[in-house]
């Protein structure tokens, strides 16, 4: 962002806050004000524990996060196998199409109620909404990522004659490497946003139960906290995964 | 004696789309090379020179007909063939040094990692490479590149090497250079060598022999042109030779006939 950017975006946002403070004035919804000085409360004591519905901020995130990572990863490790499975050939590849294109179209929310009479458990209904969020960007564009690898470096495996392993972790993985990031970067992103509503409706402990826990408290000052907490979390995550694919990136 | 590489009678059709008869490429191409030799195909572009390199490396398949190296069939690629690529083919996500070792690791699965240093230093040496060691490709010329190319093929001391236009993408002046130490690191290993061009001098300067291979389709190899003009060679020197400009003002008289040239 160079200093001009920063100007305005800093400008915007002091219009915003401007605007909110305005509109809240004399209305049920909370200044910015209010939020803050609520904020400092819930920041002032991340770590505390007074027992299992009553816990700081930062255990909540990280309740969250654990979540989040568990199901992403299994899902990422799924989808990166099945996507070069299907990458390395066209046949499958479009026979199998059809059905990703749908199953990625439905909303992992909309998985629930199945998943919850199926397995009966929430915290294993959490995990499998956040797996089914996290699966298609990856698997599409890992696909995506292999089937597009030059023949020029397979024709150099083969010379080489690479084993199958060594093929796919030497060759294909780094060759695709960039959409498979990519397709992480994404379904990363699907996953978050998936998992909040999954928390809220299954109470399960987290960012996504405390927003909601904090609706039936009535509190519009926490509420606000608890979704500025959520953005910058994302926010986070995702940074994390723009330097990976950084490293990760190369030039032909 | 026999041949170490042995072509017999390959041919190589291709389904044209809304043609009836496949498009037949070229029709039972026959050659030997001894071991240690240097042998150049030359021929025009589209006469299918690069698709006879590519079934030879196993990368291509053939119609009809087999390749044998030191009297056994092959069929697919593998390390005893090493190619150098025209568009040179290096792992753009590794640095030259990681290129060549992935090469060298892949021959010599068991060698302890001092050896495979001592062995990719040695030809990164040779194609003066040293200093670039952990540059990436796409951080380096044209000439570097094939350099590159060249050391991991070499490194890995392979019975037969196919050299596939190898110096088209490099600019005059450093294909010379580049040119030098591909002898030098021929004469040092005593490898086979098959290579497809269409540059003349270059075809002289390096090669025993020389094919001169007409245009397609049922493209053959319609003379063979050896070139006994003494080693070591420099380009300098070979131009003075008497039977320098006899040889080259064959083959340019070659490609310039009809039927050596689908457009003439």
């Amino acid at each position: 962002m160079n200093s001009k950017s920063l100007l305005l975006c800093l400008l915007f946002g002091a219009v915003f806050l401007a605007l909110w403070q305005l509109l809240a004035q004399g209305s049920e919804m909370p200044t910015p004000g209010q939020v803050a000085s609520v904020s400092l409360d819930f920041l002032r004591d991340p770590f505390y524990d007074a027992g299992p519905n009553d816990k700081g901020i930062a255990i909540l995130a990280a309740y969250s996060l654990v979540r989040l990572i568990s199901g992403f990863v299994l899902a990422s490790v799924v989808a990166v196998v099945l996507g070069v499975v299907l990458g390395r050939s066209q046949t499958l590849f479009a026979a199998v199409n059809p059905y990703i294109q749908i199953l990625r179209s439905i909303s992992p929310i909309a998985w629930m109620p199945l998943l919850l009479y199926s397995v009966k458990d929430s915290e294993m209904t959490a995990f499998f909404v956040i797996f089914m969020a996290s699966l298609w960007p990856t698997l599409a564009n890992t696909a995506f990522g292999v089937s597009s690898i030059r023949r020029e470096y397979l024709n150099v495996a083969a010379i080489l004659q690479m084993k199958p392993s060594e093929k796919f972790f030497k060759v294909i993985l780094p060759a695709a490497g960039p959409a498979i990031v990519a397709g992480l970067k994404i379904s990363m992103g699907s996953a978050w946003v998936a998992l909040i509503p999954a928390e809220a409706l299954l109470g399960s402990l987290g960012l996504g139960y405390f927003v909601w826990n904090e609706w039936n408290n009535l509190s519009l000052p926490s509420v606000i906290f608890a979704i500025l907490t959520i953005g910058v979390v994302g926010v986070i995550v995702d940074w994390l995964f723009s330097r990976l694919a950084r490293r990760l990136a190369y030039t032909d | 004696m026999m041949p170490l590489l042995d072509v017999d009678r390959v041919s190589k059709k291709y389904v044209v789309p809304g043609m009836k008869e496949p498009y037949c490429v070229f029709r039972d191409i026959s050659l030997q090379i001894r071991e240690g030799e240097f042998v150049s195909v030359i021929g025009h572009s589209g006469c299918g020179k690069s698709t006879l390199l590519n079934i030879i490396a196993g990368i291509d398949s053939a119609d009809e007909g087999v390749i044998r190296l030191k009297g056994r069939e092959v069929r697919s690629p593998g390390l005893d063939r090493m190619v150098v690529f025209q568009n040179f083919a290096l792992m753009p996500w590794m640095t030259v040094y990681q290129n060549v070792r992935l090469a060298v690791q892949a021959a010599y699965p068991h060698w302890s990692r001092s050896r495979i240093h001592e062995r990719v230093s040695h030809y990164l040496e040779l194609v003066n490479l040293k200093g670039a060691e952990d540059k990436y490709p796409s951080a380096l010329s044209g000439g570097m590149k094939q350099r590159c190319g060249l050391a991991r093929a070499f490194a890995v001391q392979p019975p037969m090497m196919l050299l596939d236009e190898p110096f088209a993408q490099i600019d005059a002046l450093t294909r010379g250079t580049i040119q030098d130490e591909l002898i030098q690191m021929w004469n040092e290993t005593g490898v086979t060598i098959f290579m497809v061009t269409h540059d003349v001098d270059e075809a002289i300067l390096l090669s025993d022999r020389i094919l001169l291979m007409s245009a397609g389709p049922f493209a053959q190899i319609r003379e063979v042109v050896p070139i006994e003009i003494p080693r070591p060679r420099t380009r300098g020197s070979i131009i003075e030779h008497p039977d320098y400009y006899r040889l080259r003002n064959r083959i340019i008289q070659f490609l310039s006939e009809k039927g050596a040239s689908q457009a003439a």
